[in-house]
């Protein structure tokens, strides 16, 4: 009888534990998914407030926001000020990734192959139809390349990377612009689709003279060959995590309203021209303060403790300069009768 | 007065059976409870046609016909044309038809006339067994095994086999690495192999057998009697697991999307990439941002219960009408 009691009594603390903590939702992005998953369980353990989140897609989560049902979104591609100040959200970045060429070409060795957002454009218009063609040849001298025919393959799902994908060619051949434009899934001129990463990454492996585009993990895995592409320096650095750290460190974070900043071709030396970074959306006057503070508040704990979790899983942290600023923001932007919602506790 | 009296009981026992069997109570609450199952069906069916003309409507009305005679599928400038995903579907699914039909008719035969009925029962369950392999595993075989075989040892030996500017080379040209319309068929045609065959194993056993020993008694072989007897009796039935099987073809997602190549252009050969209704909409909806973006693949799948509807139609009015002719 007694234990019967004191079961009971654990139970009703339990209870009454789960009512009282900070629970909430988010949808969207699957690229972050695993980062998310991985923070929230470890910000399960060290508050006990839970976050439900459910990787549906970055179109998805958008919608979702946008219907308030639930308390924040995720998205690869960032929204324009416009849009934003029409659903009354506020936008702001959590992890960078990177996006890099593979190819299928026998007798060249990962890193060997040089390329530019020019010459990758036209081959993607079809434009490039032989792996000895001049355009390619005269960037990399040193190179025999065969006479293999080109064939290029893309994601043949709506995605974040070929956003970036596509906004990078964009950026750098103007008949790309004009021909085809950037969005997360386009009307591809030429080649085959392949269902995400793993799909592009197994076409080019199968089609000797094929090049592709994947997420940096993916193309750090056996057998597959990445390629170097110039950035805005004139450079060719090695695609790595100091590398999209370098392009998100020089991007103009905090000039451009609503953090619509892409991490296209940016300025430094070191920088991966083909990167980009995914972003979450939340309410600027929120209908429920209480839970938009939950979601800023495990945000903030991400950006204070979870670089490490976010880097073991092949994601690039923010720099800190730019976690400051959005701090900032939340202050400025993010209120419930004039008063901040979040205020760093 | 014994007899009169054990008529008396039985009146009363009849009368009771019947007084039971019109309890109203008991009786209207059955028939309810199945009434109600019926009319949730029904509301779901006419639910979901109704939210998917509604979800599709932006496509439908700005686009008109074109939506249908156009293949431009382009997110960026919101153009939308289903012509190529729509051939796509049907051409898949009829090549999956013509593979898997005469395999099917093959196993059915022999398993219920040629093999003995001791193998023919676990036989006919290891190919039941065929149906209950999920989709993505087919999808994840198509794409990492037989994708790669089919290039290597088919369509690479054809390539360099075919005179260059042959009507022959127009069928196999295309990407050498197995990702076409012609091995998602392929594909297709052993995700439907198992339900034709079922279906037409039991209406080869369904074909009375009288008709069967009369053949026999004239002295036809087995051939004869399978040709001329069994497979004409169960003819019009069969058309109907035929459908069956189309429809299944026409709805299939996860294994044509890993393996049709998914490209929106019409396909120009026997070997060349491709895409499907379902395979267009399981690929783009999730990212899909934009509202004439949503519609138009909503419209899509309109299209394919439209398309769906129709042959399943067809193989319920043939079906139905089972039986001699």
């Amino acid at each position: 009888m007694f234990k019967q009691i004191i079961i009971g009594a654990g139970f009703a603390v339990a209870l009454t534990g789960a009512a009282q903590a900070d629970n909430f939702t988010g949808a969207g992005a699957t690229f972050p998914a695993p980062v998310y998953t991985a923070w929230a369980q470890a910000y399960h353990g060290a508050t006990g407030n839970e976050l439900n989140y459910q990787a549906i897609g970055s179109g998805g989560g958008i919608r979702q926001i946008e219907a308030k049902t639930v308390d924040f979104g995720a998205t690869d591609k960032p929204l324009k000020i416009e849009e934003l100040n029409r659903n009354g959200l506020s936008q702001f970045p959590t992890v960078v990734g990177g996006i890099v060429p593979i190819v299928n070409l026998p007798g060249i060795a990962p890193g060997q192959l040089h390329l530019t957002g020019d010459v990758i454009a036209n081959m993607y218009l079809g434009r490039i139809t032989r792996w000895n063609d001049g355009q390619i040849t005269r960037i990399n001298p040193g190179l025999r390349l065969p006479g293999l025919p080109v064939t290029v393959v893309h994601r043949s799902d709506g995605s974040g990377t070929t956003f970036i994908f596509t906004s990078f060619l964009s950026h750098k051949s103007q008949a790309w612009a004009n021909t085809v434009g950037a969005n997360d899934s386009v009307n591809w001129k030429t080649g085959l689709g392949g269902k995400g990463n793993d799909g592009v990454a197994a076409f080019v492996k199968q089609t000797p003279g094929s090049i592709g585009y994947v997420e940096y993990i993916y193309s750090r895995k056996d057998k597959v060959t990445f390629a170097l592409v110039q950035n805005a320096a004139g450079q060719f650095p090695q695609p790595n995590g100091g590398a999209f750290a370098a392009a998100a460190a020089s991007a103009p974070w905090g000039k451009i309203p609503g953090n619509y900043v892409m991490l296209i071709d940016q300025p430094g030396r070191n920088a991966w021209p083909i990167s980009g970074a995914t972003f979450i959306l939340v309410p600027r006057n929120p209908e429920n303060p209480g839970r938009t503070a939950a979601v800023l508040r495990f945000f903030d704990w991400a950006y204070k403790t979870g670089d490490k979790t976010a880097i073991g899983l092949d994601y690039v942290p923010l720099p800190g300069p730019v976690k400051d600023l959005i701090r900032r923001q939340w202050s400025n932007e993010i209120k419930t009768g004039g008063r901040p919602v979040y205020n760093g506790h | 007065m014994s007899t009169a009296a054990s008529a008396k009981t039985e009146a009363l026992r009849v009368a009771d059976a019947q007084g039971n069997a019109r309890k109203p109570r008991d009786d209207w609450a059955f028939r309810t409870l199945c009434l109600s199952a019926v009319l949730a069906m029904m509301a779901t069916l006419i639910g979901l046609v109704g939210s998917l003309v509604s979800g599709g409507w932006l496509a439908l009305s700005h686009f008109g016909l074109s939506f249908f005679t156009t293949s431009t599928w382009d997110p960026v400038a919101d153009q939308y044309g289903a012509a190529a995903p729509i051939v796509g579907t049907l051409i898949t699914s009829f090549l999956a038809l013509l593979f898997a039909l005469p395999v099917a008719i093959g196993v059915a035969v022999f398993l219920v006339e040629i093999c003995p009925q001791a193998i023919a029962r676990w036989l006919a369950i290891a190919v039941e067994l065929l149906a209950g392999i999920p989709s993505i595993v087919y999808g994840m075989w198509g794409l990492f095994v037989l994708a790669p075989w089919f290039a290597q040892n088919v369509q690479l030996p054809l390539m360099t086999w075919v005179t260059p500017g042959s009507w022959l080379e127009a069928i196999v040209m295309g990407v050498p690495n197995g990702a076409n319309i012609f091995t998602a068929s392929l594909i297709l045609a052993v995700m439907i192999l198992p339900y034709i065959a079922a279906i037409l194993r039991e209406l080869l056993m369904s074909v009375p057998s009288h008709m069967r020993e009369a053949a026999y008694g004239l002295g036809c072989t087995p051939r004869e009697v399978i040709m001329r007897i069994m497979l004409p009796y169960v003819r019009r039935s069969a058309i109907g697991a035929v459908m069956l099987g189309l429809g299944r073809a026409l709805g299939e997602t996860m294994a044509v999307t890993f393996i049709i190549g998914n490209s929106h252009n019409f396909p120009h050969s026997l070997f060349d990439s491709g895409s499907t209704i379902s395979s267009t909409i399981a690929n783009e909806f999730t990212e899909a941002t934009g509202d004439m973006h949503i519609s138009a693949l909503i419209a899509l799948g309109t299209v394919l219960f439209m398309i769906t509807f129709v042959t399943i139609a067809i193989a319920r009015l043939l079906l139905g009408r089972g039986g001699p002719k």
